[in-house]
């Protein structure tokens, strides 16, 4: 109990720390969107710090120039008002000149779109189906399926009243216990629906989210080069446990994907095995 | 209806209202039935300001500490619709009752008997609401939009849910009518049109859009019944519906609905800054067809709020460049504030503290929401906390902010009292202060990948949800001060004017502070 409560002092004055501007802190503590590890998830990032850069350039003329005329136009320091108060030149100034701004915003967010949704050609498929709550997925070519819920441990913990402190949970809600994994350098295509409400299947590192609707698949696609494990969690309220439905992708070599796949298959040979059982009902 | 609420021929003078709790239950005065919406609204605002006191304590540190998963989701979604249709709506029709006939020069509204059940719907309207926390699978957990198929597990509370929905649509519904009756009917000789205080236009044309999509949200949430109840199949794929058509019509009404929550709001700033800045409002014109193309806009942009369902690329498109465009008219208005502060001679009450609080956070809410507009990065941000924080800043900080500014504007109008100027100012600072720590960190939370709506996070998170809470306890418990300085005005204080701001302009500060009870018996003459 006094463990938890220092580590909440000490979170507090961490947290205070940063709200002074404590910069370096930012990369460790996430301020930012990711840059992800796709193409696509690169192209938002770029588009997000784009337009979050012209909003910045925009905020510092509109608020410099209020905050000069609060400086200023004071009656505390004799400012006598002006009489003018119209101006069809300036209107349509600052009609014209937003709207090119925009268009230089709308060109490269078409570009980014169109990729975005491009899930044609794809070298493997993946079906993702949300439940409540926990995910299936489902590999058509090699007649693999599982679900995935949320790992034990971080199920203990975050029981309400639970001694276990997420602290000590080796990635606390962001753990699953069997993870979805793909191959390197394929397009994956990725059919998502959803057994029951609707969810959301979102990786952030892959920079995209899409709704997971019963009744209806749809499309979205990735591609990774290098191996690694990305994390993420269900978008969209879908109840009860909607904070407790994590997502974990394991991106492997082609080699180790293939050893991952042909053990699957022979597990799923063993009729005592879950996954087995699993592919059964789902099949 | 009571005698003393009667025409009587004979008497010049001012009529005072009954007596007792009775003036309340069947007053049809303007300014009885404003004071009845903006109490309401300020006991909605506590309400809804302690589930949000809930979230923020279970969302203080990671792990589950106060409250089970699904009444945080109760908390939620009940938090929201207590904000938005308790607390700003009432008190934007609370204003408009109070101002209305001030401004236009009229005796009261065009429909007093209306006006009277309008506001006394909602009352029951949300003792329903609130009365589903202790129904039997507790009170609706879907979210303020409440999608299905999700919605429709909700337990006993559901039906109540979409009658209470009914009964405040039907109250707004009955008050834009008589917004509209009273503007286009009641104008004293001379006010035209284009003569109207911004406040004026800016209700009117909000006026427009409730009728337009309030019935649309009863036709959604009727779908949602009889899908439940009577096997339709609406929103089911089994039965040949779709649940992403829900979707579409609720935003359809969903999309004009936050630009009802926002279009009093520039109204009201847009009569505070020239006051404050001794200088007439810069633009008027372009600041009516600014609000009338932001309305138009708002009825083409919907399907923003639901980018990853799936939609055509084409669709994805036009709904990205149409909500980019609503970005044009939104900063006219801006820069026409600015620019009415410009060469002005400022001073800086509450009310203008808070109308500049306005301009500078609903702008950052602004921006947060061009960014969102941008689909392929919406795709990132969507239902992550980034979100959160975009509509806090343009709810709390815009609209509340707005409400708020009014109250301080116009109540030594209303009482006849000044409110008490340093206790004002300290409300000000405090609020801006803390609302800034509760929301600001809220947009790195969303960019870090936090979703919305959930009870725990990822350890991850933990700091800036800290922050959150702490600007969060500080910022409700500074809105304290709010219902003190209100309360201890309406009681006495300084005598107010009649003019009360010496830069004030317009029909409302010609009338005595507290004004007559029927406001303008003889219509003033407008040049």
């Amino acid at each position: 109990m006094s463990h938890k409560k220092s580590v909440w002092l000490q979170r507090a004055l961490l947290g205070g720390a940063m709200l002074l501007g404590a910069g370096s802190a930012a990369a460790e503590y996430g301020l930012n969107m990711t840059p992800g590890v796709t193409n696509v998830s690169g192209e938002v990032y770029h588009l997000h710090m784009l337009i979050f850069y012209i909003c910045c350039a925009i905020a510092v003329v509109v608020f410099g120039a209020m905050f000069y005329s609060i400086w200023k136009h004071r009656k505390s320091v004799g400012a006598e008002a002006a009489n003018f108060h119209e101006s069809t030149t300036v209107e349509i100034i600052w009609t014209v000149i937003p709207f090119a701004i925009l268009i230089s915003m709308a060109i490269p967010a078409t570009k980014a779109l169109i990729n975005l949704e491009d899930a044609s050609d794809p070298d493997m498929t993946v079906k993702i189906t949300g439940y409540q709550w926990k995910w299936h997925y489902a590999y058509p070519e090699e007649q693999i399926a599982f679900f995935s819920s949320l790992d034990a441990k971080s199920n203990e913990a975050r029981q309400l009243g639970s001694s276990v402190d997420p602290a000590s949970v080796e990635d606390y809600l962001l753990n699953v216990d069997n993870r979805l994994v793909l191959p390197v350098g394929k397009k994956v295509r990725f059919l998502i629906t959803s057994n029951d409400v609707i969810h959301s299947w979102w990786v952030r590192d892959l920079g995209w989210k899409k709704d997971a609707i019963p009744g209806f698949i749809n499309e979205a696609w990735t591609r990774v080069e290098e191996p690694g494990v990305y994390r993420g969690q269900c978008a969209e309220l879908c109840g009860k446990d909607h904070g407790f439905m994590p997502i974990v992708v394991e991106f492997k070599a082609q080699a180790d994907y293939d050893a991952w796949v042909a053990a699957q298959k022979a597990q799923a040979g063993n009729s005592k095995s879950p996954v087995a059982t699993v592919v059964a009902a789902v099949n | 209806m009571s005698e003393a609420t009667t025409h009587d021929a004979h008497d010049h003078h001012d009529h005072g209202p009954a007596k007792g709790l009775m003036r309340w239950v069947t007053t049809t005065n303007h300014k009885d039935i404003g004071t009845l919406y903006l109490l309401f609204s300020l006991l909605m605002f506590f309400v809804g300001g302690a589930m949000a006191m809930v979230i923020r304590a279970e969302l203080f540190a990671p792990g589950m500490q106060i409250v089970d998963p699904y009444f945080f989701n109760q908390m939620t979604t009940n938090h929201a619709l207590i904000m938005i249709f308790g607390a700003v709506m009432p008190a934007f029709v609370g204003l408009a009752n109070w101002l209305l006939p001030m401004m236009i020069g009229a005796p009261d509204m065009a429909l007093p008997r209306m006006n009277n059940w309008s506001f006394w719907i909602l009352p029951f309207a949300f003792s329903m609401l609130i009365g589903t926390l202790f129904m039997d699978g507790g009170a609706p957990a879907a979210g303020w939009t409440i999608y299905p198929p999700l919605v429709l597990q909700t337990g006993d509370a559901f039906p109540f849910m979409i009658f209470a929905i009914h009964m405040m649509g039907i109250s707004s519904v009955m008050g834009a009518i008589n917004v509209i009756a009273t503007i286009l009917n009641m104008r004293a000789p001379g006010m035209t049109l284009m003569k109207m205080p911004l406040f004026v236009w800016t209700w009117l044309i909000t006026a427009y859009l409730l009728i337009a999509v309030m019935p649309v949200l009863a036709g959604a949430v009727t779908m949602l019944l009889t899908d439940k109840y009577f096997h339709t199949s609406f929103f089911t794929a089994a039965g040949g519906g779709d649940p992403v058509m829900y979707q579409h019509i609720f935003w359809f009404f969903g999309h004009p609905e936050v630009y009802i929550l926002i279009l009093p709001a520039f109204g009201i700033v847009s009569q505070i800054i020239p006051t404050f800045a001794r200088k007439q409002l810069f633009g008027y014109s372009s600041m009516v067809y600014a609000t009338a193309s932001i309305a138009f806009l708002s009825f083409i942009v919907w399907a923003h709020h639901m980018f990853t369902v799936g939609m055509p690329v084409a669709g994805e498109l036009f709904f990205m460049y149409a909500t980019m465009l609503i970005a044009v008219p939104t900063g006219v208005k801006v820069f026409n504030w600015v620019s009415t502060m410009w060469k002005g001679s400022m001073t800086f009450e509450t009310p203008m503290l808070f109308a500049l609080g306005f301009v500078v956070l609903f702008t950052i809410g602004g921006f947060s929401g061009l960014m969102l507009a941008i689909a392929p990065s919406d795709f990132q941000y969507h239902d992550t906390y980034f979100v959160v924080a975009h509509f806090h800043y343009v709810l709390v900080t815009g609209a509340i902010y707005a409400i708020m500014a009014g109250t301080y504007y116009w109540l030594p109008k209303w009482t006849g009292h000044m409110y008490n100027e340093t206790l004002g100012k300290w409300h000000f600072w405090l609020s801006t202060i803390t609302v800034n720590i509760l929301f600001f960190p809220q947009h790195f939370l969303g960019l870090a990948g936090m979703p919305r709506r959930i009870p725990d996070y990822s350890v991850q998170f933990a700091e800036f949800n800290m922050i959150s809470s702490i600007g969060g306890f500080a910022f409700g418990l500074s809105q304290l001060m709010f219902a003190y300085i209100v309360i201890s005005t309406i009681r006495g204080g300084k005598k107010a004017s009649d003019q009360v701001w010496d830069g004030a302009k317009g029909l409302e500060w010609t009338l005595p502070s507290p004004p007559p009870y029927h406001s303008f018996t003889e219509a003033p003459e407008v040049k």
